[in-house]
C-alpha cells in the first residue's frame, strides 16, 4: 500500500459563500492564510465592500422564507448541520489544528463541542417562544400575546481566536430563530468558516441564510455596520477600538448591537445570551367579546 | 326626509329567505369591545347647568311612561295618565311625557284619560312579552289595541324564529302587524306607529341586534326598541348605541328615518342623559325629539323631576316631593 | 310609514325648543384647577432635597393651551447632573442591598399615593402638557399607578423572571423622557429601574417638567431613601450631559429617532446598557370586512388621541379600496363631533399642541403635504386664539412617496392611503424605517393572525388601537428603537444580563 510514491494531494480553492453559491471575491483578490508557525495554509478570498453588499442582498432575500419556516423545520435543519459536521470531524479538526496551532486532541475537542453546539441550538428553535413570549394578563377584555421574532439581517463578526467553536457559537444562535446572517470569518483563521459553508450548503439550509465572507474584518465590517438594510451586528470579532467605531456607525439605523466580551469562554454553557439580542418582541392585542 | 316609498326599500333583499339572510349576514360585523368602549366613553360626557336643564326636559318629553303589570287596573292606568299629563304638580313648566304605555286591555282606559292632550297611547301587543302565540292571535291583539285607541303599538319579534335563522318569517310577521296597525274602517287617522321590540337580551350578540335592526326597518318599523323590560338584560348603552348606528345607516341608505326606543333599566337622570349624549353624538339634532327617540321607563320620571327641582332650587329634592303613582 | 311621524302632535307644554344648530350644546364643564398648588419655582430634586441650579439658571414652563406661565424651573448644568449622578451612586449600594420585598413595599406605597393624588396630578399634567383632562384622568394617571403597582410586585420575584437565579441591577440609570406622556413615561422608566435595584436620575422634557417634580414629592411622602430617585430639569443639553456622564451605567431614552441615534453614538464603546423608544409611522389597516363603526373609532383613537403626539400613533390609514369611500365618509362624519378646545373641560376630546416648536413642525409637514398634492380636510372647529392649536386633519390622495406618508408628524394629522390586497397592505405597512405599531381591522380571525405575524412592528393592535397595560411589553423594531418597556420583558433593560 505504502510502497508507491506519495500521492500529490488535491488542494482546495477556498471561496466565499453568498446566496447559496461559492463565488470568488468580486475584488478578484486573495490573501495568504498561514498557520501557527507562519506556514502557508491557503489563499483565502479577500472580500470587498461589494461582496459585503451582495451578501446583504442575499441575506435579505432569504429572510422571508427562513423566518417564515416552521420552528420545527429550522430545528431539523440545524440538527442536519450537526449531522453533516459529524461526518467531517476529522477535516475540521485538522483545519482547526492548523489554524489555531492546537494539538489534534484539543482541536478535535473543539470540533466536537461545535457539533454539540449546533445540536443545542437546534433544540431551541421551537422553545424560545415559550420562554421569551407568552400571554400578558392585561386589565381589560383583551387577549394579549407577546412573541419573539427574528430581527432580520444580522452581520456577525466571528471571533478572531476561536476559529470554529467560537464561530459556531456566534452563528447558530443568530440563525436558529429565523434571522439571516452575513458572517465575517476570523481574519487570520478563516479556513474553518469557509469550509463550514460547504457543510451549510449540503444541510438543507436555504441559500442566503448564511453568507460567509473572509478578508480584513475592519474593511468588511465597516460597510456592514453602516448598511441601512442590516438590522443587527454581533461585534464578537471586533477589538475595542473597532467595536466602538462600528457601534457608532451602527447607530445610523439603530442596529441592535452585541458588544464583544473581554474574555469569552466559548466552551462554557452558552445559555440564551446570544439568542435574545437578535429577537424582537412583538405584542399583539385582540379584543375578547361576543 | 323623503316621502314614504311605495315599494319597500331594498325590496330585492326581502325577496326570499336566502337573499334576506345574505343581506343581514353581509352587514358589517360589530366588535363588542370597541362598541362598549365607545358607549362608555360617551358616558363620561359631563352635562352641566343649561345643558343639563335642556337634557332633563328633553328626557321627560321622550318618556313612554309605562305600566306593564299583571296587576294593572283602570285606576292605576288613570293615575299614570294624570302623571304623564302633568308630571310635576308643583311646577307646570315641566313637559308632558311622550306617551303612556300599557297592555292592550288598558288602551281604552288610557285613551279616555289622555283624550286629545297630545300624550299618546302606546300599547304593547303581539302576545307581549314572550310573543309566543300564533300569528292570528298576535294580529288580533294588535287590532284590538288599535281599535281601543292606541296611537302606537309596541310589538315583539319572534326571537325563536330569528335565532333559528328564519328571518323571512320574522320579516313577514312584522309586515303583517304593520298592516294590522291600520285604523278600523271609517277612521281617517293615520295608522298606529309601530315599534318593534327585539328583546336584545335574548338576541345575545351585537351582530344579531344589528341584523334585527335592519330586518325591522326593512319591514317598515317606525321605531326599533331594545327590550320588553321583562328579561335580565334590557336596554344598555352599547346595545342602544348599536341601534342608533343602524338607524343612521338606514337613513343614509334609504332616506327613511326610524326612531329608537331603549326600554328597561333606565332609572336615573344620569343614565338618561348618557343616552341623550349618545343620540346627540351619533345622530345629531335630527333625532333629538320625542318623534324619534323615546325612553321606555317608569321610575325614571321621578328622578328626572327631582333633578329638575335641584336645578331650579339649588337644593337636593327627595322622594316625598314627587308623586308616587 | 316612518315618514308619517314627521307630523308634529300638539304639546301644550312642549319640549324645550332646540337650537337648530346646536340643540344639545354641552355647557362648559371645567375641571377645577384649585386642586393643584403649583409653586412659583422649583429646583432639582437631588439626594432627597430640592435645590437650585448650581449656576442659578432657570427657565419657564407654560401652559400650552393658554401660554400662561405656570412656574420657573432650574436648568441643569453639568455640575447639577454630576451631583445627581453622585447622589444616585451613593444611594445605589443600600438600595440594591435592600431585600426585594422592602423595595416592593416602597413601590407599592408610591402606587397608592399616586392613586390618592391622581386628580391633582391629572389636572397638573393637563395644565403643563395641554392634553385633555379626560385623557389624563382616564388614561395617563390610571396607567401610571398601575405601572408602579405592577413592577412593585416584581421586586421580590426577580429570580423567577427568567434572567438567572440572582439577577443583578446595573447601577445608576440615566433616564430622559418626552413631553407627550410626562408622568406615564416617568413611570415606565422609574418603576422597573427601582424594582430591579437600580437608582435613577431622570430628566423630564423641557416643556413638561412639573409632574416629575410632583413625583419627587411623592417619593418623599413614600419615605423613599434619599438619592434613589433624582429629578433634574433642563433642556437637551442637560439630557446630553446625563447620557454622557461616566457614572451612568444604564441609559434609557424615549423621544425622537434623531436624538436616539445621537445617544446611541454617545454610548458606543462604553459599558452603558441602552434602551431606546423612538418614533413611528404606524399603519392602521382597514380591510373590507372590518367592523366599520369600531374601525372608525380606532382610527380616531389612533391619530387624535393626545393630539396625535404619540410615538405609536396610527398616522397612516391603509384602507382597502373597496370600502375606502364608506370608511372615509364615516370617519369625516365622526370627526365633526370631535370637541377641540380647553383641555381642562371634561368634554374636550382634542386639546392643545404641546409647544410652539411642535406646532411649527406639524404646520410645516402639513404644508408639505398640500404642496405635494395630497388633499387636506378638517372638520370646521373654532380654535382658541391663545395657545398652540391644530385642527384634526385628514389627508387623502396620499401616496407612499409623500413626506406625510413617511415622516413622523407627531400631530393630529392622518394620512390616508389605499390598498387592494392583503399582501399590498402588508408591503405598504412595512415600507418604513420605523416599526413601532400597527393596527388591523377585519372580522376574519385567520387574517388577523397572519397579517399580525407579517407586520414588522413591536405592537400590533387587532380590532383596537392605542391600548396600553403595564403587563404588555412595548417597543419597536428598526428605527423605532430597541428594548421593551412593560411586562417581564421590561425588567431586562435594568438587569445585568
Amino acid at each position: 500500500m505504502s510502497d508507491s510514491a506519495a500521492r500529490l494531494s488535491v488542494m482546495k480553492t477556498y471561496k466565499l459563500y453568498v446566496g447559496g453559491k461559492f463565488p470568488r471575491s468580486e475584488s478578484g483578490r486573495v490573501y495568504e492564510v498561514t498557520g501557527s508557525k507562519e506556514k502557508w495554509l491557503a489563499n483565502a478570498p479577500l472580500a470587498s465592500r461589494k461582496d459585503a453588499r451582495d451578501a446583504v442582498v442575499a441575506a435579505r432575500k432569504a429572510f422571508g422564507g427562513w423566518s417564515g419556516a416552521t420552528a420545527y423545520n429550522r430545528g431539523q435543519i440545524l440538527y442536519r448541520i450537526a449531522e453533516m459536521l459529524e461526518g467531517r470531524r476529522d477535516q475540521f479538526a485538522a483545519e482547526v489544528a492548523a489554524s489555531e496551532g492546537l494539538s489534534r486532541s484539543k482541536s478535535a475537542a473543539q470540533v466536537d463541542a461545535a457539533v454539540d453546539r449546533w445540536v443545542w441550538y437546534a433544540g431551541w428553535s421551537d422553545k424560545v417562544a415559550q420562554i421569551a413570549g407568552g400571554a400578558n394578563p392585561v386589565a381589560g377584555p383583551f387577549f394579549n400575546l407577546s412573541s419573539p421574532e427574528p430581527t432580520g439581517v444580522v452581520a456577525v463578526l466571528a471571533p478572531q481566536e476561536s476559529s470554529f467553536l467560537g464561530l459556531v457559537s456566534v452563528l447558530a444562535p443568530v440563525i436558529v430563530m429565523g434571522n439571516t446572517a452575513v458572517l465575517v470569518a476570523s481574519e487570520d483563521r478563516p479556513l474553518p468558516a469557509l469550509s463550514l459553508a460547504e457543510v451549510l450548503a449540503t444541510s438543507d439550509l436555504p441559500g442566503g441564510v448564511v453568507n460567509v465572507l473572509s478578508g480584513r474584518t475592519a474593511e468588511i465590517a465597516a460597510p456592514l455596520a453602516a448598511h441601512q438594510d442590516v438590522n443587527a451586528i454581533d461585534l464578537a470579532g471586533a477589538g475595542e477600538a473597532l467595536a466602538k467605531e462600528l457601534e457608532i456607525a451602527a447607530a445610523d439605523n439603530l442596529k441592535r448591537t452585541l458588544r464583544p466580551s473581554s474574555a469569552p469562554d466559548w466552551a462554557a454553557d452558552p445559555g440564551t445570551g446570544r439568542l435574545m439580542p437578535f429577537l424582537e418582541t412583538k405584542t399583539v392585542w385582540h379584543p375578547m367579546g361576543m | 326626509m323623503s316621502s314614504a316609498p311605495t315599494v319597500p326599500p331594498l325590496a330585492d333583499v326581502t325577496a326570499s329567505d336566502a337573499s334576506l339572510r345574505r343581506f343581514l349576514h353581509g352587514l358589517p360585523g360589530v366588535d363588542a369591545v370597541g362598541l362598549e368602549a365607545r358607549a362608555a366613553m360617551l358616558g363620561t360626557r359631563s352635562v352641566k347647568t343649561t345643558a343639563k336643564a335642556y337634557a332633563i326636559d328633553l328626557a321627560i318629553s321622550m318618556i313612554d311612561l309605562t305600566t306593564l303589570e299583571g296587576a294593572d287596573t283602570p285606576g292605576k292606568v288613570r293615575s299614570l295618565c294624570a302623571k304623564g299629563l302633568s308630571p310635576d304638580p308643583t311646577d307646570r313648566t315641566a313637559p308632558q311625557v311622550a306617551a303612556i304605555c300599557v297592555y292592550p286591555d288598558m288602551a281604552a282606559t288610557a285613551r279616555a284619560a289622555l283624550a286629545c292632550s297630545g300624550v299618546r297611547v302606546a300599547s304593547v301587543a303581539t302576545a307581549f312579552p314572550a310573543g309566543r302565540s300564533a300569528l292570528p292571535v298576535k294580529l288580533a291583539d294588535t287590532r284590538d289595541a288599535v281599535a281601543a285607541g292606541a296611537d302606537e303599538v309596541d310589538m315583539v319579534i319572534d326571537r325563536g324564529a330569528f335565532l333559528s335563522g328564519r328571518y323571512l318569517q320574522v320579516y313577514e310577521e312584522i309586515r303583517a302587524v304593520r298592516e294590522a296597525c291600520v285604523r278600523p274602517e271609517g277612521s281617517t287617522a293615520a295608522p298606529a306607529h309601530l315599534k318593534v321590540i327585539f328583546e336584545n337580551g335574548e338576541l345575545s350578540t351585537y351582530d344579531n341586534i344589528r341584523r334585527a335592526s335592519w330586518l325591522a326597518m326593512l319591514a317598515g318599523a317606525d321605531f326599533i326598541k331594545t327590550s320588553t323590560g321583562k328579561v335580565a338584560v334590557n336596554a344598555t348603552l352599547p346595545n342602544t348605541l348599536l341601534m342608533l348606528e343602524a338607524v343612521r345607516d338606514y337613513r343614509a341608505a334609504t332616506g327613511t328615518q326610524v326612531g329608537v326606543k331603549p326600554a328597561g333599566g333606565i332609572r336615573t337622570s344620569k343614565d338618561a342623559i348618557k343616552y341623550l349624549v349618545m343620540v346627540n353624538e351619533t345622530l345629531g339634532a335630527d333625532w333629538l325629539s320625542p318623534e324619534w327617540f323615546r325612553f321606555g321607563a317608569s321610575s325614571l320620571l321621578n328622578d328626572l323631576l327631582m333633578q329638575r327641582h335641584k336645578l331650579s332650587t339649588g337644593r337636593y329634592s327627595g322622594p316625598d316631593y314627587v308623586t308616587v303613582d | 310609514m316612518a315618514s308619517d311621524t314627521t307630523q308634529p302632535h300638539p304639546h301644550p307644554h312642549p319640549a324645550p325648543e332646540p337650537d337648530p344648530f346646536s340643540p344639545f350644546a354641552y355647557a362648559p364643564a371645567p375641571e377645577s384647577r384649585a386642586i393643584v398648588d403649583i409653586a412659583p419655582s422649583y429646583g432639582h430634586f437631588i439626594d432627597g432635597e430640592f435645590r437650585e441650579a448650581s449656576d442659578g439658571r432657570v427657565f419657564k414652563t407654560i401652559a400650552p393651551a393658554s401660554e400662561e406661565v405656570l412656574s420657573e424651573v432650574a436648568q441643569a448644568s453639568t455640575e447639577d447632573v454630576d451631583a445627581a449622578v453622585r447622589a444616585a451612586r451613593k444611594a445605589f449600594t443600600g438600595w440594591a442591598a435592600l431585600p426585594g420585598s422592602e423595595r416592593a413595599k416602597y413601590l407599592f406605597r408610591i402606587a397608592r399615593i399616586i392613586q390618592e393624588r391622581s386628580r391633582e396630578l391629572a389636572v397638573l399634567e393637563t395644565l403643563d402638557n395641554g392634553k385633555p383632562i379626560r385623557e389624563t384622568r382616564d388614561a395617563d394617571l390610571p396607567l401610571v399607578a398601575a405601572h408602579f403597582f405592577y413592577y412593585a410586585g416584581w421586586a421580590d420575584k426577580l429570580p423567577y423572571a427568567g434572567y438567572g437565579a440572582d439577577p443583578r441591577p446595573l447601577g445608576v440609570a440615566g433616564q430622559v423622557i418626552p413631553w407627550n406622556f410626562p408622568l406615564m413615561m416617568l413611570a415606565w422608566k422609574i418603576a422597573p429601574a427601582l424594582a430591579t435595584g437600580n437608582t435613577v436620575v431622570l430628566k423630564p422634557a423641557e416643556t413638561t417638567p412639573l409632574s416629575a417634580l410632583f413625583f419627587a414629592d411623592i417619593c418623599r411622602q413614600a419615605g423613599l431613601p434619599k438619592g434613589v430617585v433624582n429629578i433634574i430639569t433642563g433642556d437637551g443639553s442637560s439630557g446630553a450631559a446625563l447620557v454622557e456622564h461616566e457614572g451612568v451605567d444604564k441609559v434609557a431614552f424615549t423621544g425622537s429617532t434623531a436624538v436616539g441615534k445621537m445617544i446611541a453614538r454617545t454610548v458606543a464603546g462604553t459599558r452603558k446598557k441602552l434602551t431606546l423608544e423612538l418614533g413611528g409611522k404606524g399603519a392602521n389597516i382597514v380591510f373590507d370586512d372590518a367592523p366599520v363603526d369600531q374601525a372608525v373609532e380606532g382610527i380616531v383613537n389612533g391619530i387624535y388621541f393626545n393630539q396625535g403626539q404619540v410615538c405609536c400613533a396610527g398616522s397612516r390609514l391603509l384602507v382597502q379600496e373597496s370600502v375606502q369611500e364608506e370608511v372615509l365618509d364615516a370617519l369625516k362624519r365622526r370627526l365633526t363631533t370631535l370637541r377641540v378646545g380647553d383641555p381642562l373641560d371634561k368634554n374636550t376630546d382634542v386639546g392643545a399642541i404641546n409647544s410652539a416648536a411642535q406646532l411649527a413642525r406639524i404646520t410645516e409637514l402639513t404644508e408639505a403635504g398640500e404642496a405635494e398634492g395630497a388633499e387636506r380636510w378638517s372638520p370646521s372647529c373654532e380654535l382658541p386664539t391663545a395657545g398652540y392649536w391644530f385642527a384634526p386633519t385628514v389627508f387623502t390622495n396620499v401616496t407612499q412617496a409623500h413626506r406625510i406618508a413617511r415622516e413622523e408628524i407627531f400631530g393630529p394629522v392622518l394620512s390616508v392611503l389605499s390598498f387592494r390586497t392583503p399582501d399590498e397592505a402588508v408591503a405598504k405597512a412595512n415600507n418604513t424605517p420605523y416599526g413601532l405599531s400597527a393596527g388591523i381591522w377585519t372580522e376574519k380571525g385567520s387574517r388577523i393572525l397572519q397579517v399580525a405575524q407579517q407586520l414588522r412592528a413591536g405592537v400590533v393592535w387587532s380590532n383596537t388601537f392605542n391600548k396600553f397595560d403595564p403587563t404588555s411589553p412595548f417597543g419597536g423594531y428598526q428605527e423605532s428603537g430597541f428594548g421593551r418597556e412593560g411586562g417581564r420583558h421590561g425588567l431586562e433593560a435594568y438587569l445585568d444580563v
